[in-house]
């Protein structure tokens, strides 16, 4: 989704409002790719812009470096240009970086058992959710005949009726 | 002095909330009359005295007091007066400020207008809201004093940060906080009932229009921020899962949840417990992004609370409230049987299954938010939760949800015709149908997924008005009849179709934005021109103008189709030079729904040329159109009659007079 390039850091500050941080690094409105980095070939072009879209700038905050104007950023951009160049795939690209960097790098986790717990609760919040949520509406279907009335309630009936009698 | 009574004012309200936490439900308890009216007068007493303060704070900022420390870290005399007002709330301190007033205000409402509440239930609700007024106001004297005086006084301040600097900061923050914070008072409904051991429809009927307000206003509030960091980034980008923002998501995600519960429970009496553990877990979700946002746990940017005697503080605040009110659940949740039976094809069904997959989508945002902090803590390892995890996992929760919305308002209480329902639907059917056809065709049966979401947003879209239309019948008792009955229909059912309208409406625009964007990053000088999207963008010149306190570098462009001139637009790079901070305003072109939007980047080493970006965002404006139509649908809702406590009571009584 060539949408979701974005400086994540720079939303967080506005929309939360408040952010009033001193002077710091994170504010130089210059854009992540520059069209001098960009490659010749256009193949090549997308799909290093692809897989910079979920590489981390190390030194940002949640920004990928696809977006970041760190100087970090832009070496890891061209990093990851040099390598398709070379003749690199997809995967030996990010294989590449994250032997590097570590797995810090991945915007997007790896499947493993490392991350199970993040990439399975959605799953098992909607199965275990859904279960139970069958099991108690059946559950009470079943259970239940016409409701019995507590003792209180039949002698306030017996009062009321008893008047009208 | 103006700031000493502020101050005065902040320390005698927490007083009052201390009053104010304990008389009422005293008087709950023993059946006291006069203890519980305390409430109302502590709420609106409260209100007013934090308002003193939050006024001493701003007056010190409209008239740029720098012996007041917040003033001077957060302000300059230089700035424009709108931006002067804003500056109170553009720091921690005064955005907690501004927090506890809005707490106290939805306080002090229903302390007024609560006038037809069960005395004991006004009370405890009352009580429970300064509980949490209490903890927070405490908060601010204890670890964020706005009212820190500075000797000697400085002669200028370091004014606001330049990206806050913007109409949305007077309009975004208010209308989140309204949103946020107003989920307190479904919280203190929640707490107050399990306290009292006793709830029942009447109870939903008292909650929802509370839980809608506060929807209303963080949906807007949402929308805001977004299109705010759209136009402001120079990215071009409207959503970003930051955790900042999934802050603010996730008590929206619950709290829809929450308003679909609540309805089953008014109408029903059924999904008591959930309802109620769905209360505290909204407000459970809005202390927690007030939590994630102000202690500096995520160490970003916002992480500017780097005094961990303030993270430590809204933690302490955050477990004794999130753990307490759980306890209390646990303790008294099973006390609250019963409720209305139902098939699992019906309403009430439907509205379980909108129920559970909200809280699903929410989860998952909560896991992907909380996930790399814990691993953190727990195994020392460091991850990164971005953008392409989400989109891989909320995206697909959310996809049975959207098609099932049609479905939801045609399905009958208790026992439902799915196939009757989908019948109705064969006009939205067709419409999706023709959507997906046509979009094949139209980029040659390339783009499967993109053709499966237009199809989605045009079902949404259609599906959500068929149960409008089918009730006022405009088909079979002629349009004239079909227009009395479509006047006369409930004004909830308005509301209804209205708010998943707009859902459709935000996801038309997602798509169309996702999929058919174009973009242009080039290098440009004056006199040179590109083109997208058929348009022809011309580099006409660059010229400096300064601000009040910046210094702006605005290049004009004009764009054409067909050699026509169709509009102008200004993109500029604004200097502050007290901070030294560069921000960008984007050139937004608005052309039917859709934008034309360009920002600068760098100039080049000989400043003969600059990078510029183009992007032509179809149907982009859709995104923020559909809120409004959602918060508009809540309005609706709010304006329903059902919903006015007491009205149908008190017209019953009248006519009963009139009888007699």
């Amino acid at each position: 989704m060539p949408m979701r390039r974005r400086l994540a850091v720079f939303l967080a500050a506005l929309l939360l409002i408040v952010v009033s941080a001193p002077a710091s690094v994170f504010v130089t409105p210059a854009f992540a790719v520059n069209p001098d980095e960009m490659l010749a070939d256009p193949a090549l072009e997308t799909r290093a812009r692809k897989l910079s879209a979920g590489l981390r700038c190390l030194v940002c905050q949640n920004e990928s470096i696809d977006d970041s104007n760190a100087d970090l950023a832009k070496d890891l951009r061209l990093l990851v240009r040099e390598r398709l160049k070379a003749g690199d795939t997809d995967e030996e690209v990010i294989d590449y970086l994250v032997s590097r960097y570590g797995e810090f790098v991945l915007l997007r986790p790896r499947f493993d058992w490392a991350n199970l717990a993040l990439w399975a609760t959605p799953v098992v919040v909607l199965l275990c959710g859904g279960l139970l949520a069958l099991a108690t509406i059946s559950g009470r279907r079943k259970r239940r005949g016409p409701t019995e009335l507590s003792a209180a309630e039949e002698a306030a009936i017996e009062r009321i009726t008893a008047g009208r009698r | 002095m103006i700031v000493e009574i502020g101050h005065f004012a902040l320390v005698l309200s927490l007083s009052v909330a201390l009053v104010q936490s304990v008389l009422p439900m005293l008087g709950a308890r023993r059946g006291d009359q006069r203890l519980m009216e305390t409430g109302t007068i502590a709420a609106s007493g409260g209100f007013v005295l934090i308002a003193i303060a939050f006024s001493a704070l701003m007056a010190s900022y409209v008239t740029s007091d720098f012996s007041v420390l917040n003033v001077f870290e957060n302000s300059n005399s230089r700035q424009p007066l709108l931006y002067k007002f804003t500056s109170t709330w553009g720091n921690h301190e005064g955005s907690m400020l501004l927090w506890v007033l809005i707490l106290a205000f939805f306080g002090a409402l229903v302390a007024l207008f609560g006038r037809d509440l069960p005395a004991t239930l006004k009370a405890n609700v009352l009580s429970v809201q300064a509980w949490i007024l209490a903890a927070f106001l405490l908060f601010i004297l204890l670890t964020s004093n706005p009212f820190q005086r500075l000797d000697p006084a400085p002669m200028e301040g370091q004014d606001l940060n330049p990206i806050l600097q913007d109409v949305g900061l007077a309009i975004h923050p208010p209308m989140l906080y309204l949103g946020y914070v107003g989920f307190s008072i479904a919280f203190s409904f929640a707490i107050a009932a399990l306290i009292d051991g006793r709830i029942d429809a009447a109870w939903a009927r008292w909650v929802r229009p509370w839980t809608l307000i506060a929807w209303i206003f963080l949906t807007l509030g949402i929308a805001m921020g977004s299109y705010w960091a759209y136009y402001e980034l120079g990215w071009g980008g409207w959503w970003f899962w930051d955790p900042v923002e999934n802050a603010s998501f996730m008590p929206w995600l619950a709290g829809t949840a929450l308003l679909h519960s609540a309805l089953v429970m008014e109408k029903r009496a059924a999904l008591k417990i959930w309802t109620i553990l769905l209360a505290i877990l909204t407000f459970s979700l809005s202390l927690l992004g007030t939590f994630l946002v102000r202690s500096g746990v995520l160490t970003s940017v916002h992480a500017f609370a780097t005094d961990p005697a303030r993270g430590v503080f809204i933690l302490a605040i955050l477990c004794l409230f999130i753990g307490g009110a759980l306890v209390l659940f646990a303790l008294r949740a099973s006390a609250l049987e019963g409720g209305g039976l139902f098939a699992p094809i019906s309403r009430e069904g439907a509205l379980v299954f909108n129920n559970l997959f909200l809280t699903t989508a929410a989860a998952t945002v909560l896991v992907g938010t909380l996930y790399p902090l814990l691993l953190e803590v727990v195994a020392g390892e460091k991850i990164s939760v971005g953008a392409p995890f989400f989109d891989l996992t909320f995206g697909p929760v959310m996809v049975p949800l959207l098609f099932a919305v049609p479905f939801g308002p045609l399905l009958g209480w208790k026992r439902g015709d799915l196939l009757g329902a989908a019948q109705r639907l064969y006009f939205a059917a067709g419409c999706a149908l023709a959507a997906l056809v046509g979009i094949l065709a139209y980029t040659g049966g390339t783009k499967i997924l993109t053709a499966f979401g237009f199809a989605l947003a045009f079902w949404l879209l259609f599906g959500s008005l068929t149960d409008l239309f089918s009730r006022a019948a405009f088909l079979k008792k002629g349009w004239r009849t079909g227009l009395a009955r479509f006047v006369g229909l409930p004004r909830s059912a308005f509301g209804t179709a209205l708010a998943h309208f707009g859902l459709g409406v935000t996801l038309l625009g997602i798509v169309s934005v996702s999929s058919f964007q174009e973009e242009v990053i080039t290098t440009m000088a004056p006199g040179s021109s590109v083109e997208i999207a058929g348009y022809s963008l011309t580099f006409d010149r660059i010229a400096q103008r300064p601000g009040a306190n910046f210094d702006a570098q605005a290049v004009h462009f004009s764009v054409r189709r067909d050699g026509v001139v169709m509009t102008e637009i200004d993109s500029s790079k604004r200097f502050f030079p007290v901070r030294q901070m560069t921000t960008t305003e984007s050139g937004i072109w608005t052309h039917g729904f859709s934008q034309l939007y360009v920002s600068l980047g760098d100039p080049s080493a000989d400043k003969q040329s600059i990078v510029v970006r183009i992007w032509w965002k179809p149907l982009v404006t859709l995104i923020w159109i559909g809120a409004v139509f959602m918060a508009v649908g809540g309005a609706f809702s709010l304006a329903d009659r059902r919903l006015r406590v007491g009205a149908p009571e008190r017209s019953r009584r009248k006519a009963s007079l009139a009888e007699a």
